[in-house]
């Protein structure tokens, strides 16, 4: 473990969700669940953020919203697609203006499915996001040492 | 004080000041975290918070960010120095105001909206302040008569006797140098807090692990002003004076954890009112009485 898992931060979008899935995650900050045991922050500045939750489907209003958080965070950076409706569009799938999951837009690391997802399948989540933004700290420094 | 022990003195402040700067965030991070009725993170949180912020790639929007940033890291650090030697109180506290003036720089030199508003606070926060710490250290002068640290720290009578009301008066500044609610306008450690992060919201990787490291030198510093109140040249006076800073720290955390945070406004009032309540009258009764 380096010091990238040990204290992730998290940022929360809200894509078009029914709120449904965004209570779950609030509900992980709360006594019950309580991720900042882990060292995990809910920041609102994508810039300090190493992991982006997304919740609800994107349309074709949010898309450049989606886009334009992933592009400020720097690397390396993991993406969770929260709840169904994030992974493939769920119930607003045939929406005139829905597109889809997440992954229409960005590259999506973890797939956290349900509907609601409940907390524990969201810290699940981020969990197994931490290993893959381990390997991609990995990737990145062999690239460097490549380069150099 | 001779050059050997004043040498010793900095470089113990340079090393000895981060690992407690440290130790008291992720301390003050648990004892919020169980007021709260959470666990809470381990206390080496802070440590793997910055060692993860220089892991990480930074995106600055322009690169004399980073320069203001390192420049406010650097002052901070000679603040301390400054102070630790045995200096003079109104040096450190000139130097200390530079320091920020660099953090609101650095703050203003994006174009991010956020970051301005919170450089806008910032410097609110910098008048609030400000008058009560010159009344802290004239009350030092007015006593001991003079503004040296070292002459202060072996004078034979505790300031604290005669400075009660400038003592009281610096405990409520420290809310918001220490960036505590109710006054924690420009930036907090807590998650999500309105203006995305204030302040810092445009600083990332390196430059946001310098900005909390001097707060961990800032913290360190300021508590030695708490100390430097029950100074009077004995052991008991010394311990009594640690004591004290931790019994400050912790009646932060408790204020921190007990209040919303307020409008800059009522910042800069109570400020005001409590500089000229307790400093000014404090101040003005030393006079006539010494
Ligand atoms: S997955 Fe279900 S609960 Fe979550 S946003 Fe979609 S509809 Fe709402």
């Amino acid at each position: 473990m380096t010091y990238l898992s040990k204290s992730p931060w998290v940022i929360h979008y809200d894509g078009s969700s029914c709120n449904g899935c965004d209570i779950e995650v609030l509900a992980c900050l709360t006594p019950v669940y309580d991720v900042e045991r882990f060292g995990i922050i809910n920041t609102g500045d994508p810039k300090q953020a190493d992991v982006f939750l997304i919740t609800g489907s994107v349309n074709e209003q949010n898309k450049a919203v989606i886009k334009q958080i992933y592009e400020q965070m720097p690397d390396p950076k993991v993406v969770i697609a929260i709840g169904i409706c994030a992974n493939s569009g769920g119930i607003f799938r045939d929406c005139y203006n829905v597109m889809g999951g997440v992954d229409t837009v960005i590259p999506v690391d973890v797939y956290v499915p349900g509907c609601a997802a409940r907390p524990e399948a969201i810290i699940d989540g981020v969990v197994k996001g931490l290993s893959i933004l381990e390997e991609k700290r990995k990737a990145s420094e062999v690239a460097k040492e490549a380069s150099a | 004080m001779n050059t050997i022990s004043m040498i010793i003195l900095v470089v113990g402040y340079l090393i000895l000041a981060p690992i407690l700067g440290c130790l008291l965030a992720g301390i003050d991070r648990k004892i919020s975290a169980r007021m709260q009725g959470r666990i809470g993170p381990p206390i080496l949180q802070p440590y793997y918070d910055v060692r993860k912020f220089i892991e990480k790639d930074q995106i600055t929007p322009n690169k004399v960010q980073d320069f203001y940033v390192m420049c406010f890291l650097l002052f901070v650090i000679i603040t301390g120095c400054i102070f630790f030697s045995g200096g003079d109180l109104l040096l450190v506290i000139f130097a200390l105001t530079l320091a920020n003036v660099f953090l609101v720089i650095a703050a203003f030199s994006s174009n991010s909206p956020y970051s301005q508003i919170g450089a806008e606070r910032e410097l609110y926060q910098m008048m609030a302040y400000e008058p009560m710490i010159l009344l802290t250290a004239i009350g030092f002068y007015l006593v001991s008569g003079s503004f040296q640290v070292d002459t202060i720290l072996t004078s034979s009578e505790m300031p604290f006797i005669y400075l009660i009301g400038i003592f009281i008066g610096f405990l409520f500044i420290l809310t918001i140098k220490f960036r505590k609610s109710p006054f924690d306008l420009s930036m907090s450690h807590h998650a999500h807090q309105d203006l995305v992060r204030g302040l810092t919201t445009e600083f990332s990787g390196r430059s946001l692990a310098a900005v909390e490291v001097s707060h961990w030198y800032e913290n360190i510093m300021l508590l030695g002003f708490v100390f430097l109140f029950f100074c009077n040249g004995t052991i008991a006076g010394y311990i009594a004076g640690i004591i004290v800073c931790i019994l400050a720290y912790f009646l932060e955390i408790v204020i921190d954890n007990c209040f919303a945070r307020m409008k800059w406004q009522v910042a800069l009032k109570s400020s005001w009112v409590v500089a000229v309540m307790l400093g000014v009258i404090n101040v003005g009764a030393l006079m006539i009485l010494l």
